[in-house]
């Protein structure tokens, strides 16, 4: 083989001193112009045939832009520098084609949001308030909804460290393995299957009523899995030598996890803490289930119906009325910034109290 | 009713560490603490066998005197004399939405996340994954109010127009006028908000190909495309199943967002952009606040069908995953 090639290089090398090394390239500028093209067209075209969609004239848009690519690179450079530009742009379509019902998402909320909110919503509850009246507040729900997950994290968050710890610093063989496989599985149990089993247990077979502490109790369960995942990543993350170096000096192993190693992964498990509870708090369908909703102001998580954020954000949706649907949007912005808050502040401490591990 | 025997936990085998000799009041201390997080790992199984047994039992009961066939029948009326109900329209119904979330959200989430991983410049790549990261955070009833109040004007437009020249195809023919909320629009909405999740588990991921792989493809002459495609897909090729996956379990599970914007019916149509038709979660939802007890087990019955599907599609996307992790190495 190599003989052959031998033979072949002189004749191919003089054949190839002619091209250029590098061929023909476009300018920089040729994907937005082709951008603008084609946008312009999409326009033009949705115009004329007078369709009312806007997204027809994005799709339009996008298409026109896409062909128009692989034919001019194709034209100007060659069929595989065509693919990768038409690979690009894909990408970047997929890119606008996600930010803008997100983005839309978050403006309608905001704008929406901030119509209704002022310090008289946030301090005021249903009671009275008149399905098609304007005013009314969301404080009931709000109390509830602070209730029922600080109830709810009271009761995950030690049990999911715990295990988590058991997962890490004891677990070998068919119980840990059996453990990490199911909360994995928990993980993607849905919210309202969670809602249905504390409703076949606690209400239907127990005899309780609709109370916050039933819907805590499912938003336990939805929780548990997620502090489990978060607080066992981060303590992988705390060196083995750590752990040596207290066994070594006599330390026992309980009070080695209990000084060592949850003190040096601290920062990430209240990370992962803060982002579960910001899950749980978005969470509707266990809530209409178990906690059933009240427009009065009910403090005691452990008796009666009570209000909650989410709940109330379907309830007031579902009556229709022009001051209920701005109602619930502006109870959809108190709990987005209540969720975003918390995952703001979460990241926050995950980034100050990060272990240092030089990874 | 296989899950039910699966959930019992095996018996703890004597695999903990064995404590430090030391003096007396440490290994109490051990024994206490080792007591209490096995059993906190115990009694996570025990909730899910939990779940499943409880779930079941009051299935059962449901079952027993439902008179139509719970599988086949494709009407909801456990109120009746005698009650008659089955699962048929709410399982086409998840079904149809889900796989019109995944057909919509899977590759755009992977193009999202090529985009972060590759493409975007490093200063927008950076805050962007962070702003997907707490888009995932939403919570659904947001978009439920979102996709109700907003998407359904927007996308009678869209309906129109494919009923118009799409109309052929059966699935996008319109029969009457009407709001666009259908089974199409549900669709559309979970693959809105199913698109965070995948696009964040595939951008790690893609993170983790070896750089080697993805220069060596570059060194031989191949475009930015060609190396993603050579390099960057088939190593992450388990990634992105398992996190269409991960979404699709959460898709078939979202009450809702799909509550609020579809009006459901009990009748199994191929015509998507019909309105109608109902998904298990969305049911519960619906006919919960008037359901008696009966119909309380009955929805639980449903319910239970749901458990049982996410745990299918869940335990396989571990299980993908586990896998790959045995051979790849990468992060171990």
């Amino acid at each position: 083989m190599s003989h052959v090639i031998q033979d072949q290089r002189p004749a191919t090398v003089p054949a190839r001193r002619g091209s250029p090394l590098a061929h023909a390239r476009m300018p920089r500028w040729a994907p937005a112009a082709i951008a603008v093209g084609s946008v312009a067209a999409g326009i033009g075209i949705g115009l004329a045939a007078g369709w009312e969609s806007r997204v027809q004239w994005g799709m339009i848009a996008a298409l026109l832009f896409v062909v128009a690519t692989y034919v001019i690179t194709t034209a100007v450079e060659n069929s595989r520098q065509a693919k990768d530009r038409v690979a690009t742009s894909l990408v970047w379509v997929c890119f606008v084609l996600a930010v803008v019902p997100l983005a839309s998402l978050s403006w309608v909320t905001v704008s929406k949001g901030l119509e209704v909110l002022d310090p008289y919503f946030l301090s005021h509850s249903m009671n009275g308030v008149l399905d098609a009246e304007t005013g009314g507040g969301v404080y009931h729900a709000l109390l509830g909804t602070i209730e029922q997950v600080a109830i709810a994290a009271v009761i995950a968050a030690p049990i999911g460290m715990l295990t988590a710890i058991y997962l890490v610093e004891y677990g070998r063989g068919r119980l840990s393995q059996a453990v990490t496989f199911f909360v994995d599985v928990m993980t993607g149990v849905p919210s309202i299957v969670a809602g249905l089993f504390i409703l076949a247990t606690w209400n239907l077979m127990l005899g309780f009523g609709p109370s916050g502490f039933a819907g805590s109790m499912a938003l336990a369960i939805l929780m548990m899995p997620v502090v489990v995942r978060s607080t066992e990543e981060m303590l992988k993350l705390v060196p083995n030598e750590l752990r040596e170096a207290s066994l070594a000096l006599g330390v026992p192993k309980w009070k080695t996890i209990l000084k060592v190693v949850l003190p040096t992964a601290i920062g990430g498990i209240t990370t992962g803490v803060m982002l579960a509870i910001a899950r749980i708090t978005g969470e509707t369908a266990p809530v209409l289930l178990l906690v059933f909703g009240t427009k009065l102001i009910n403090p005691n998580p452990f008796e009666g119906a009570q209000a909650s954020l989410p709940l109330y954000v379907y309830e007031q949706y579902a009556v229709g009325t022009d001051a209920a649907v701005a109602r619930a949007w502006g109870a959809a912005l108190v709990l987005i910034a209540f969720v975003m808050i918390l995952n703001l502040v979460a990241r926050g401490i995950a980034r100050w109290k990060a272990p240092k591990t030089g990874r | 009713m296989a899950t039910a025997t699966t959930h019992t936990p095996p018996p703890p085998g004597r695999n903990e560490t064995t404590p430090p000799k030391s003096s007396a009041p440490s290994q109490a201390g051990d024994r206490i603490f080792l007591g209490l997080s096995r059993g906190s790992g115990i009694a996570l199984l025990v909730i899910m066998a939990a779940i499943a047994v409880f779930l079941t039992y009051r299935a059962v009961l449901a079952i027993a005197d439902n008179e139509g066939n719970f599988l086949t029948t494709s009407e909801w009326n456990p109120a009746g004399n005698p009650p008659v109900f089955g699962i048929a329209v709410l399982a086409f119904g998840t079904i149809v939405s889900s796989v019109i979330a995944m057909v919509i959200a899977v590759p755009v989430a992977i193009g999202i996340a090529l985009f972060i991983s590759h493409y975007a410049p490093r200063k927008l790549a950076t805050p962007l994954a962070y702003v997907v990261d707490l888009l995932a955070a939403v919570p659904s009833i947001i978009y439920g109010l979102w996709g109700a109040i907003f998407l359904v004007p927007y996308l009678d437009g869209l309906n129109k127009w494919l009923d118009q020249y799409m109309g052929w195809t059966y699935v996008f023919d319109k029969s009457g006028e009407g709001v666009a909320r259908n089974m199409f629009t549900v669709g559309i909405l979970l693959a809105i908000m199913i698109l965070p999740i995948i696009t964040n588990v595939t951008r790690e991921v893609f993170l983790q190909v070896p750089r080697m792989h993805e220069e060596a493809a570059l060194a031989l002459g191949a475009t930015r495309w060609e190396t993603i495609r050579m390099s960057v897909l088939p190593f992450g090729r388990s990634g992105i199943i398992s996190a269409s996956m991960l979404g699709l379990g959460r898709a078939l599970g979202e009450t809702m967002a799909v509550a609020v914007v579809l009006s459901p019916s009990f009748i199994i149509s191929g015509r998507l952009l019909d309105p109608g038709g109902g998904t298990f979660a969305q049911n519960i939802a619906a006919k919960f606040n008037e359901a008696n007890e009966y119909g309380r087990d009955a929805l639980i019955a449903s319910g239970l069908v749901l458990f049982v599907i996410t745990l299918l599609v869940n335990g396989a996307a571990r299980w993908i995953i586990a896998r790959r992790k045995e051979y790849s190495g990468a992060n171990a």
